[in-house]
């Protein structure tokens, strides 16, 4: 009696907490809605199979318990039941992977007119490249990277020379057009995360990742380093702002081209390597 | 050979097995430490384990520490903590649910309930748990070692695993991790093989497959997965040890640490994950596999009832096995694989939820119209099953790659495997020693002290696991030592951290209860007789309470039923052991 | 991680097929006395000790996919340099498929009793074996002497790993004949000797087996052999 009435009151309990708690997602600041409906029909699915099952067996429990007397009923199987039962789960995971795999493609189709940002993680720190006015990135390798070439751009590229060298600082963004994000890593393994984007992705030392997105609310947010990356993991934080177009027109501005950088210690440095 | 034909019982030769050759130990040393019986090997390696295991709990509590209270205890630097949550992982995945699923349950029960006298290689068997040890005792030394323990996550993922940035990295910390699995993979083959081997070669007579027990069937399962997947990690092991010692670039790219290059280039970092996760995904299994069998086991004898749908049991199980070799990568949705294996990984992630929910029905339907005893053992059997669909089913949401996109490595993965892979197939670690603590000593464990440890067990581990879902649902990333001023982080989840780090501190003391009771009990216990839950399987058989060397005194048992013959229609008492030839004239034949 | 699923997939077959020789579909709970298996006879129709060694040589096989898939995947990278075969390689395959044909003979020759060829046999045997491991130690002398160090290039860390591991699971191979042919010595009959014989050639075979896979890989073939696959599919 008493176990059947603490599992009734686990079931109710979990769902009143779903619906009273206040720890929810955070307020959604992109295009992938999508993820979070996709997550809302999960909830839905689980949630009642959860409740099914454990309402069931508390019924089980109270019902079937031992009494003198008592005596199982004698069923080795039942065909008819289990494969009822497994069409029935068979469709409740295609209702939930067919919209997963649907968002996904989009999660990894790019659109053609996204613009492309570098981000450039190492311990513990978030630096940015953005394509100057040719809206090209120049190439990158990390054995090139210096104290005056941070991010290991090729000096003798010349779609790398005007592009924009966020060392360190925020990362401004403009509104509802879409950035195809290029991660890279100098060092160990990171994670771009913001969680109003919704999307995330490992940065991988020695290769790009990226994936895309489209900011859609303007504000100030935060980056978090999602993958363990050492003792300083915890505070390798970094702020996204998402700007109007004026604004965003406005940081651009102020920011340095890779030529200006090496340009002014180009006096002091000696002749790089040959690349 | 002698003709056997079903009704002709006086023509079956008694089934001993000519040359048995048992290793009947002669000294002390031989009969308590250097053993070669399956039983004594069992209970060295499930104590080693548990032992192990307090450690990691104690590691728990620090880490909660410092997550309920954050700034408090100066001691846990952020150095400290990553040791910890390492440290903890490891131990409580590979050195105790491992250990004590495989080498404390499959060497106790395997034998005794296939009806064999020992493990087919016995020495193999007793060298298995003395290198287990040795791992456990490497493993153990690195916390002493300069520098610490490993803090490198338990997926140990290169680069940061060997780089300076890391605990142990640069220092002794990381080596003594490798060596220590390394010899633990070693160490298992050798249990492994014969866990294998007992099964497929020494049945009794009458005891085929599809008459074993699940737990058999769970464990052997198990088995042969682990065989075949710890290679894997230990591909991956030697691997980086090499580039940690020898400066061999296998995981290692060209890497810029703090402003200075490093002598590495060109490694492939995911070339890891692929390995670990390759061995990592099966270990889910490897753990949950035995933890299925053993908890149909219990549904079925406490309630009285045979296992409902027997044979999709077994069915379920084998596929679970198979299809677990294919679904690695859905560990790695958000590591900068190729975005198209996303699409053939979930839908192969999601396809095993289906034999699995598969067994979830039948343990509910097991319990239907049954007769259910709320023994301890079923207590925490039906704990399981709820803690199992909880965590089965938020696995659905991980195992969806683009819900994994924003969920993985938050607090919301953390949650789901504790859930899943942590709590329940610890309840029915729980669960088993209840239910088999007579059979090993001979008495009951205290039942009032049993209740207390179920009820604050179950309970608390709910209360600790579920909110915590939320927190990484809000987007509170895992490995976080502390969330310091974190904008989306409301005062009200800091409360919630402290609450769970409280009831982490009352669902450990409750294990320190348990723990009590396992001591005091096996003096202090009831007398438990040779089969006190009434069951059919042929451990419950044996002459004498514990079972002696060599298990079923002179004639091994011939087998006459399936596991499972409980309130069968007509028969004379609510069970008929396996052994039992019954209403054998009359019977359906085959 | 190709080439470990086509092991898995070669293991799940021959475990598939066994299973289906269990009656999986059978109704257990319709069934009652006793069913005796392997066609009526008592006990298991294999030697338990040759079931165990296949087991762990499926182990060992699937280690050694591992590597090669691990292998592959790192080829793929921009940096592998492949190395040169050196010619001592044909000729320690030489002696090592020697020492697999010489347990063979001695295996046969214990079947039908002949001790003097078993102990030839596994004299061979087991001094081929050994003058292989010298010979891979001279390959990799030579190796390292023309400047292929362990850590200048993957293809060198996985030649001298792979080999190495290959050699350790020969040197225990050679514990297990050591043993073998201390009985041979010590005058077992050579029937009784057929089942600890028969082992070591399983092994040896095996050994010898992996050791033409990885060669077939280190010589480059195996990855040409998949792209004229590769490009017949498309």
């Amino acid at each position: 009696m008493v176990v059947a009435l603490l599992l009734v009151a686990v079931v109710v309990g979990s769902v009143v907490f779903h619906f009273l708690s206040p720890w929810w997602w955070t307020p959604i600041a992109s295009n992938w809605a999508y993820i979070d409906n996709t997550i809302i029909v999960t909830f839905w699915i689980t949630g009642v199979v959860f409740a099914a099952v454990v309402l069931f067996m508390a019924y089980c429990v109270f019902r079937f318990r031992h009494r003198e007397g008592n005596t199982a009923h004698y069923e080795p199987e039942n065909k008819r039941l289990e494969t009822w039962l497994t069409v029935a789960t068979g469709i409740g995971v295609a209702a939930m992977l067919a919209p997963g795999l649907f968002v996904w493609h989009q999660f990894v189709t790019v659109p053609a007119d996204a613009t492309e940002v570098e981000v450039v993680a190492q311990q513990w720190q978030w630096s940015y490249r953005l394509p100057g006015q040719d809206g090209k990135l120049g190439l990158s390798d990390t054995r090139l990277v210096t104290p005056e070439n941070p991010l290991g751009l090729k000096p003798d590229d010349p779609n790398g020379q005007d592009d924009l060298i966020v060392e360190a600082a925020d990362l401004h963004l403009p509104i509802d057009k879409p950035v195809k994000m290029l991660l890279r890593s100098l060092d160990v393994l990171h994670d771009f995360y913001v969680p109003e984007f919704r999307a995330k992705m490992d940065m991988v030392p020695g290769s790009v990742t990226y994936f895309w997105f489209t900011p859609t609310r303007t504000g100030s947010f935060e980056v978090l380093c999602a993958e363990l990356c050492g003792q300083g993991h915890a505070f390798m934080r970094g702020i996204v702002m998402v700007d109007t177009p004026e604004d965003y027109l406005a940081w651009v501005g102020e920011q340095q081209t890779f030529a200006q950088l090496t340009g002014t210690q180009q006096t002091s440095a000696a002749e790089p390597t040959a690349p | 050979m002698v003709d056997v034909t079903p009704g002709s019982v006086e023509a079956i030769p008694p089934a001993e097995v000519p040359e048995v050759e048992l290793y009947h130990p002669h000294s002390w040393w031989t009969t308590y430490v250097f053993s070669q019986d399956a039983k004594v090997i069992a209970i060295q390696y499930s104590c080693t384990a548990i032992a192990i295991g307090m450690v990691a709990l104690v590691l728990s509590w620090l880490m909660r520490l410092q997550l309920g209270f954050p700034g408090t205890f100066d001691f846990i630097t952020p150095e400290a903590y990553y040791q910890f949550i390492t440290m903890h992982g490891m131990i409580m995945v590979i050195y105790l649910l491992t250990a004590l699923f495989l080498g404390g349950f499959g060497n106790y029960l395997i034998p005794l309930m296939v009806g064999a006298r020992d493990m087919v290689f016995p020495y193999v068997n007793m060298l298995s748990y003395w290198i287990y040890l040795l791992a456990v005792l490497v493993l153990v030394a690195s916390f002493f070692a300069p520098g610490g323990p490993t803090g490198a996550g338990w997926t140990l993922y290169p680069p940061q695993a060997i780089m300076q940035g890391t605990p142990g990295g640069q220092q002794a910390g990381i080596i003594l991790m490798l060596v220590s699995l390394i010899l633990f993979i070693i160490g298992f083959t050798m249990g492994g093989l014969n866990y294998v081997v007992t099964v497929l070669q020494g049945r009794t007579r009458g005891m085929t497959l599809m008459r074993m027990p699940l737990t058999v069937w769970g464990i052997f399962t198990a088995t042969v997965m682990a065989l075949l997947a710890f290679p894997a990690l230990f591909v991956a092991c030697v691997m980086m040890l090499f580039d940690r010692l020898l400066g061999t670039s296998f995981f290692m790219p060209a890497i810029v640490e703090m402003g200075e290059q490093l002598q590495h280039a060109g490694g492939s970092p995911i070339l890891f994950q692929h390995l670990f996760w390759f061995f990592g995904h099966p270990e889910v299994y490897i753990v949950a596999l035995p933890a299925f069998g053993i908890v149909s086991d219990l549904i079925s004898t406490h309630a009285r009832k045979n296992i409902f749908g027997y044979r999709m049991m077994v069915w379920a199980i084998v596929g679970i096995g198979a299809l677990s070799f294919i679904v690695w990568a859905h560990h790695m949705y958000v590591s900068g694989m190729h975005p198209y294996f996303g699409f053939f990984f979930a839908t192969t992630t999601l396809i095993i939820a289906i034999p699995t929910a598969i067994k979830v029905y039948n343990w509910v339907l097991t319990l239907w119209r049954g007769d259910i005893h709320l023994t301890i053992p079923m207590l925490f059997a039906l704990a399981f099953i709820v803690t199992f669909v909880n965590g089965g089913l938020t696995g659905l949401f991980l195992g969806n790659v683009v819900v994994d996109v924003p969920l993985s490595d938050t607090m919301f993965v953390v949650a789901h495997f504790h859930m899943v892979m942590g709590v329940a197939p610890i309840l029915v670690i729980f669960g088993a020693i209840y239910h088999w603590y007579p059979k090993i000593t001979g008495r009951m464990l205290n039942e009032a002290l049993g209740q207390f440890h179920f009820w604050a067990t179950f309970l608390g581990a709910y209360l600790i696991f579920f909110p915590m879902h939320y927190l990484g649902l809000m987007g509170v990333p895992r490995r976080y030592n502390e969330l310091g001023d974190m904008g989306l982080i409301s005062d009200s989840a800091h409360h919630l951290n402290a609450f769970i780090s409280v009831m982490a501190f009352i669902v450990g003391f409750a294990q320190l209860v348990f723990l009590f009771n396992l001591i005091w009990s096996i003096r202090h216990g009831r007398e438990a007789g040779g089969n006190p839950w009434r069951a059919t399987s042929l451990e419950w058989q044996t002459p004498e309470t514990p079972p002696a060397h060599g298990n079923f005194g002179k004639e091994l048992p011939i087998v006459y039923r399936w596991a499972y013959d409980y309130n069968v229609p007509g028969a004379s008492q609510d069970f008929l052991p396996q052994n039992d030839p019954g209403d054998y004239a009359g019977a359906k034949g085959h | 991680m190709s080439v470990i699923i086509v092991f898995l997939a070669v293991i799940a077959g021959i475990s598939g097929w066994w299973l289906s020789q269990q009656r999986l579909m059978s109704k257990p709970w319709l069934e009652q006395g006793v069913i005796d298996e392997h066609g009526g006879s008592l006990g298991p129709a294999m030697p338990t000790a040759k079931v165990g060694l296949g087991v762990f040589l499926a182990v060992v096989g699937c280690l050694f996919a591992l590597f090669t898939s691990a292998y592959f995947m790192r080829m793929a990278l921009s940096d592998w340099q492949p190395l040169p075969m050196p010619g001592l390689l044909w000729f320690n395959t030489l002696v090592l498929v020697l020492s697999s044909v010489a347990l063979q003979v001695a295996l046969m020759a214990a079947r039908r009793g002949q001790l003097d060829t078993v102990r030839l046999g596994l004299a061979t045997g087991g001094l081929t074996a050994v003058a292989f491991l010298v010979g891979q130690l001279f390959a990799w002398r030579e190796l390292a002497g023309e400047g292929y160090l362990l850590a200048s290039n993957p293809a060198n860390s996985f030649f001298y790993l792979i080999t190495g591991l290959h050699g350790l699971h020969i040197v225990g191979g050679l514990i297990g004949l050591a043993r073998t042919s201390f009985r041979a010595w010590t005058g077992t009959p050579a029937r009784k000797l057929a089942l600890g014989v028969e082992l070591c050639a399983m092994y040896w075979h095996f050994l010898l087996f992996v050791w033409l896979a990885l060669f077939v890989l280190f010589a480059g073939w195996a990855a040409s052999f998949i792209e004229i696959c590769r490009q017949l599919l498309t």
